[in-house]
């Protein structure tokens, strides 16, 4: 359970994940749910998938799930829900859009981390996922929205005033999600792509010096300059010819953090700077190759604009 | 151009490729609150015969900003040895040195995260014996334990 309570709480009650021990989230989800979800994870929604776990892994983790209720799982019948989807996706964007995103990609960030600022106290899972869209059956769909989660931003559709036979279009509409094909944004970097290298034509001095001006007209705040191995080996013994430049811009630390509060792995941004044999290079890592790790479409697209600014510096610092 | 080092610096890339999965990126919550849990950390990370390097923040300014945290710091560590050895036998992997653990506040908790050692082994290659990011991996999953088990 480690696992999951780094980001869902040891308690169930929510972080970078969405809360899971709501009562209202616990009756509205059948066990088999829980297991495929924790099986596929959520691709490019953070949320991880737990491929390698046992089936008795998974079980022991659903029952202590289900033990925050104290409740039997509810009983969906596994009938499909019949409805007009063209009359859903109407009504989809007129209530739901605005939480769960144009085409039900989610809203910005994820979970309920009190630690970054968001528009919701949770935010609206992606529904046009592969993950959820292969968890949940019709029948639990259809209960989300006429109950709603309480506790959440979630509401009963019933309540403010949408007929059976809406909420029926509704989860059509969000069945054929599964037919627009989520290709996600998720970009396929290499491993011959970890990092961006270039050689400068100019001094281990010079090229500190070029660089410190790039970062700057960049519209970064250069941080600090110092050796590789500072703090490592006793001062004054530091190989003087690797030196890492540290720099940041805080607008684009906020949007960042805003998008994945895991972003530390990414910062501060820094370019080193290595003489071997007489040459002299520039490198970085290549943040799009990080992200791969994150599952985080959204942050793929952040780390995607990142790869360009570093590219510019180094291009810049070595013209 | 310095062929020889850029082309060691691509054959070592392209030995491997990686694949996403939940292990990807290790984290830990830590029932302290976030002064208590940093202390907790960078004294296992000693104990774990690691130095550390440097304690960055990247915080400056964030509750002005409307986050309900201002606790966020990067903490980065090594053996200077092992760092020497890695630079010079893996220069690819050099703009990921030295490694660092990311530790933020969440509420009254504590959040740590860092990514899993294979993403160094990966990057270094064949020119590294893959033993000393076993090692690494070890360490880190015993440290992330002392932090979650601190009380
Ligand atoms: C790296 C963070 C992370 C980890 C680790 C993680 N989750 Fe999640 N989980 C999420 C996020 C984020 C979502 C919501 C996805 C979205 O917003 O589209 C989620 C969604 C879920 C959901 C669906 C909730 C809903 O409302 O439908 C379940 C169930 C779940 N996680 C269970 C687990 C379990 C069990 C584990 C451990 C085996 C786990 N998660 C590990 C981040 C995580
Ligand atoms: C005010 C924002 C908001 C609006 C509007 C909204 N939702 Fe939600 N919805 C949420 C949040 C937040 C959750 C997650 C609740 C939780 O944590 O269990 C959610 C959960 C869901 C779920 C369950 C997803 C899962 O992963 O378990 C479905 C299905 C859903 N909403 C469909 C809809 C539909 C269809 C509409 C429009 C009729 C709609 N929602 C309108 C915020 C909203």
């Amino acid at each position: 359970m480690a696992h999951c309570a780094a980001c869902h709480g040891d308690q169930g009650d929510g972080g970078v994940g969405v809360p899971l021990a709501l009562p209202a989230f616990l009756e509205s989800v059948d066990d088999s749910f829980l297991r495929t979800t924790i099986r596929l994870g959520r691709p490019g929604r953070v949320m991880p998938a737990f491929s390698t776990l046992s089936d008795a892994q998974v079980d022991a983790l659903v029952g202590h799930i289900r033990g925050w209720s104290g409740k039997p799982e509810p009983v969906f019948a596994p009938t499909p829900v019949k409805g007009d989807a063209q009359h859903g996706k109407e009504l989809f964007a007129k209530y739901c859009a605005s939480c769960h995103g144009e085409m039900g990609e989610g809203g910005s960030g994820t979970g309920v981390t009190f630690s970054r600022r968001r528009k919701l106290p949770i935010i609206a899972p992606a529904l046009n996922n592969p993950g959820f869209l292969a968890a949940a059956s019709d029948e639990m769909i259809k209960h989300t929205l006429e109950f709603g989660r309480e506790g959440t931003p979630m509401r009963s559709f019933l309540v403010q005033g949408l007929s059976e036979q809406d909420i029926n279009d509704l989860v059509s509409a969000i069945r054929s999600m599964e037919d627009s094909e989520y290709t996600g944004s998720r970009p396929e970097v290499t491993l011959d792509e970890a990092v961006i290298i270039t050689e400068s034509p100019y001094t281990l001095e010079e090229t500190i010096e070029n660089l410190k001006e790039s970062i700057i007209s960049q519209n970064f705040l250069l941080i600090r300059t110092d050796y590789l191995e500072h703090g490592l080996v006793e001062e004054g013994k530091e190989d003087k010819r690797q030196v890492i430049l540290h720099f940041c811009n805080f607008k684009l630390l906020f949007d960042a953090l805003a998008i994945d509060p895991r972003v530390g792995m990414f910062l501060p941004c820094r370019v080193t700077v290595v003489e071997r044999e007489g040459k002299v290079l520039v490198m970085t890592i290549n943040p799009m190759y990080l992200s791969h790790l994150f599952n985080n479409d959204e942050l793929d697209e952040a780390c995607k604009q990142m790869h360009g600014i570093y590219n510019e510096i180094l291009e810049d610092a070595t013209l | 151009m310095n062929r020889s080092f850029l082309f060691g610096v691509v054959a070592g890339l392209l030995l491997y490729f990686p694949g996403a999965s939940a292990e990807d990126v290790v984290m830990a919550r830590c029932a302290l609150a976030f002064p208590e849990a940093m202390l907790v950390l960078q004294e296992s990370i000693r104990d774990h015969g690691y130095t550390v390097a440097r304690v960055q923040r990247i915080d400056i300014g964030l509750t002005g900003m409307g986050y309900k945290t201002d606790k966020y710091r990067i903490v980065f560590a090594g053996k200077a040895e092992e760092i020497r050895y890695l630079t010079e036998n893996a220069p690819q992997l050099i703009p990921y040195l030295p490694p660092k653990i990311s530790i933020f506040a969440e509420g009254e908790q504590t959040i740590l995260v860092t990514s899993h050692p294979k993403l160094y082994a990966e990057i270094a290659g064949a020119a590294i014996d893959p033993v000393i990011f076993e090692r690494w991996t070890n360490d880190l999953y015993s440290i992330f334990h002392d932090v979650r088990m601190a009380e």
